[in-house]
């Protein structure tokens, strides 16, 4: 991809994106159901706005990914 | 904000909203959640005993947490440990303070890991600005192409991308918007040390980044540098244009 094309893709914006507030109100519930289904499809489809979030927000998306193996790492 | 329920309609960053759900679809707390829940929310030895426990979850979580940013930050020895204790002891006054907020949507850890994670990365984004030698300048502007990976050897479009993606920021954006962008994509600054420096939220300067985003790519596809589509150019999907 050149480098216009890195651009276009930063600037993309999705309207369906919740913010960061109402993403990390949720972010347990969504880790659990990524721990249920690690494909995350089940997690997208019931908050598509919360997927869409952090695919475009560096720190919640760390968050997340932060969250999800803390979770991972404690047994049900 | 809307509502945590409410259907897909104008709220959170761009208009979006949470779709209906009601959790991780759990019909009540699992055992090891009950235990937690009893023994915080009773007294005396037993709740001593569960909140040193969760204390000490916290912290390995904590520890987890910096060491796989290590990356992303030079904190290191007493420092790094200093900075794990608070962030234990301050997610583990949040969960107790907002226990009875809890609604069993998923287990008790999880929820409560989630405290401490945020804790980090508010912690780390204080510390930016700990650091010795915070300098920015305009050169960061001629480093930009790099960022969006433009080959060092492409001099023509290494000036093109800069100098219009840089004259698009001058006209296109408010002060505020500028301030946000330059700082994060110019600078480097890291959206939650930019929280701690404008005294803002995450979400408010993430809503900044977004409006920004969105006013750039549509002046940059209005010259012809880009790709148009209505929703790029401001307008939704009946062509009205947004506010």
């Amino acid at each position: 991809m050149t480098g216009w094309g890195e651009l276009d893709r930063f600037l993309q914006t999705d309207p369906r994106d919740v913010g960061c507030d109402q993403a990390l109100h949720i972010l347990h519930v969504y880790v659990e159901l990524v721990l249920d289904d690690a494909s995350g499809a089940e997690a997208a489809r019931r908050y598509p706005g919360v997927a869409a979030h952090l695919l475009s927000c560096g720190p919640c998306a760390e968050d997340y990914h932060g969250l999800l193996l803390a979770a991972q790492a404690t047994p049900e | 904000m809307a509502p945590i329920d409410a259907p897909a309609a104008e709220c959170g960053a761009a208009g979006g909203g949470l779709a209906a759900g009601s959790g991780a679809g759990r019909a009540g707390p699992d055992d090891e959640t009950a235990q937690w829940l009893l023994a915080l929310g009773g007294a005396g030895p037993v709740r001593e005993l569960a909140l040193a426990r969760l204390h000490d979850l916290l912290l390995r979580i904590v520890r987890a947490e910096l060491g796989r940013r290590a990356g992303r930050h030079a904190i290191t020895g007493p420092e790094l440990d200093d900075l794990a204790h608070q962030s234990a002891d301050d997610a583990l006054l949040a969960v107790t303070a907002k226990l009875g907020q809890f609604r069993g949507e998923s287990r008790f850890t999880t929820w409560a890991y989630k405290f401490v994670v945020l804790e980090v990365s508010s912690k780390l984004g204080r510390h930016f600005w700990q650091r010795p030698a915070v300098v920015f300048d305009a050169a960061d502007w001629d480093q930009l192409p790099d960022r969006f990976g433009t080959s060092p050897a492409d001099h023509a479009e290494r000036q093109d991308l800069a100098a219009a993606l840089r004259r698009a920021v001058e006209e296109e954006l408010t002060e505020r918007q500028r301030r946000v962008f330059v700082a994060i994509v110019v600078h480097g600054v890291p959206l939650d040390a930019l929280v701690v420096q404008l005294g803002s939220s995450r979400n408010a300067i993430y809503k900044t980044m977004f409006d920004a985003r969105r006013k750039l790519r549509a002046a940059l596809a209005a010259k012809g540098y880009l790709a148009g589509s209505p929703q790029e150019a401001g307008l939704d999907g009946r062509g009205t244009r947004r506010s």
